[in-house]
């Protein structure tokens, strides 16, 4: 009687006797639960709220849906991310979906206000699959009944078609509807309402700094470097106040992000809130 | 008397180490040890909500299709059976586990039977209160599935940590003992068959 049968005959007195049997199905276990990990894309960055990994959107497209989502981010700090993948690893679309919400940490870490459209696209294959995936501060204002009246009504006719980034234009749309008003930016500005301080502490500071650096040593090149540098601070901090009202001063870390990625994740949590639907 | 000096110090020396030490992996475990209870907590709250959206399936289901009077009866009596059966985190043992566990799994053998019997009734399938129900019936198993996922991953902090050396000699001394994974179930992955 080989190994196999034993286990099959009598698998648990079997498991019990053999001792390294079993930690080594208890290793196997553990090998899946990362090699199950290791399929979920890793988070983009710099951070991004639209990640096509299908190449199913132009860039125009991905440009056009990122500035309508990050504007949104910044007013009420939901976060709503839109990933299309090529292939779910045989996975479930949902599991598939909560697994990426919660190891990028999609939405705000308290507020949990995050949520996370996965597409996979139809292929000649396989079938199209969508997933709209709430936090757990978003379950309340786009319940499971909700979010799949959006994949079905707003997504799948336009994906139908082809058109994905009408699809997921009209699906954004009618989510961001529904979540207006639960949350606002305040909460987050509160905090951060006197942040406009800390860059002018910190060109005080430099400027301070600079002006003890040339009285105590003379040393050639600092002279003219840091005034540069400074006036480049300053002419961004200025670009800055003109293009947007005050409330764009709260971003704080934003403030200093140098144009690129929005303010990154939250450390929001998904709790499997949502549905989807397959075409 | 220089030597005694430098005894006491380093005996001294040593203790706080050896102080810290404890503190620091005592403190830890206890971390883990309640990451575990409150998302158990979790678990049982998901468990709760599933439980509570079957008298109003059952209603109506009963209201188009009263004959089966078996499936629905095993439905209740597997949901009274399930709410029955509680299990507080503190005594989460490999023993009240599988009985959580178990009774958890009647519910849902009973309720993917309810399912396969639903087929047999198109009014039922097409009515809205009926069709609310079952995917709020759906996105409480998602929600299980997750709560379910996330409890082993905390579980498995904990156990890793208080598994390894040196903490196990610590964690032998307070009495912190490894806690049990949800297992999954043979044949959970297939779906019921339909039987006509």
């Amino acid at each position: 009687m080989n190994l196999a049968t034993k286990f099959l005959l009598a698998p648990d007195s079997f498991l019990r006797r053999s001792f390294p049997f079993r930690s080594l199905i208890t290793f196997a276990f553990l090998l899946t639960g990362l090699f199950l990990y290791a399929q979920i894309p890793e988070p983009p960055d710099p951070p991004r709220l639209v990640n096509d990994f299908s190449g199913t959107l132009s860039s125009v497209e991905v440009d056009k849906l990122e500035q309508k989502l990050r504007s949104y981010n910044d007013t009420t700090s939901t976060q709503i991310v839109v990933v299309l993948v090529s292939d779910l690893a045989g996975n479930e679309v949902g599991d598939f979906a909560f697994r990426i919400g919660e190891s990028w940490g999609i939405g705000q870490s308290g507020t949990n206000n995050g949520a996370l459209m996965l597409i996979k696209p139809k292929t000649e294959r396989s079938r199209g699959k969508a997933f709209i995936a709430t936090g757990y501060g978003l379950e309340g204002v786009i319940p499971d009944a909700l979010a799949k009246r959006i994949v079905e009504k707003e997504m799948i006719p336009s994906f139908q078609q082809g058109d994905y980034y009408g699809g997921i234009d009209k699906a954004i749309d009618a989510m961001i509807g529904l979540a207006s008003g639960q949350y606002t930016a305040e909460q987050y500005n509160e905090e951060p309402a006197g942040a406009w301080f800390i860059p002018i502490i910190i060109i005080i500071l430099v400027i301070f700094l600079m002006k003890s650096s040339q009285n105590s040593n003379h040393i050639g090149g600092t002279k003219s470097n840091l005034p540069f540098w400074t006036a480049l601070f300053l002419a961004s901090q200025a670009g800055r106040s003109h293009s947007g009202s005050w409330g764009n001063f709260s971003g704080g870390s934003q403030g200093f992000g140098g144009g690129g990625g929005f303010g990154g994740f939250g450390g929001g949590s998904f709790g499997g809130g949502g549905a989807g639907g397959s075409w | 008397m220089k030597k005694t000096i430098i005894i006491v110090v380093i005996i001294v020396v040593a203790l706080f180490m050896v102080y810290s030490l404890f503190k620091g992996t005592y403190n830890t475990m206890v971390q883990n040890g309640e990451q575990v209870d409150s998302q158990w907590a979790q678990v049982e709250n998901v468990y709760q909500r599933r439980a509570d959206l079957i008298p109003n399936l059952v209603n109506t289901v009963k209201g188009f299709a009263a004959q089966e009077q078996e499936v629905l009866i095993g439905v209740v009596e597997a949901r009274a059976k399930a709410t029955s059966v509680n299990l507080n985190a503190e005594n989460l043992t490999e023993a009240n586990m599988k009985a959580f566990q178990q009774a958890q799994e009647g519910l849902s053998g009973a309720l993917s039977r309810l399912m396969v019997v639903v087929e047999k009734y198109p009014e039922l399938k097409s009515n809205q209160n009926f069709l609310e129900l079952q995917s709020q019936l759906e996105g409480t198993e998602n929600r299980i599935t997750v709560e379910r996922m996330k409890f082993n991953e905390t579980t498995r902090t904990y156990n890793t940590y208080i598994k390894s050396f040196p903490q196990n000699m610590l964690a032998g001394m307070f009495g912190f003992a490894v806690k049990p994974y949800f297992e999954a179930t043979a044949g959970a992955e297939t779906p019921p068959k339909v039987e006509f």
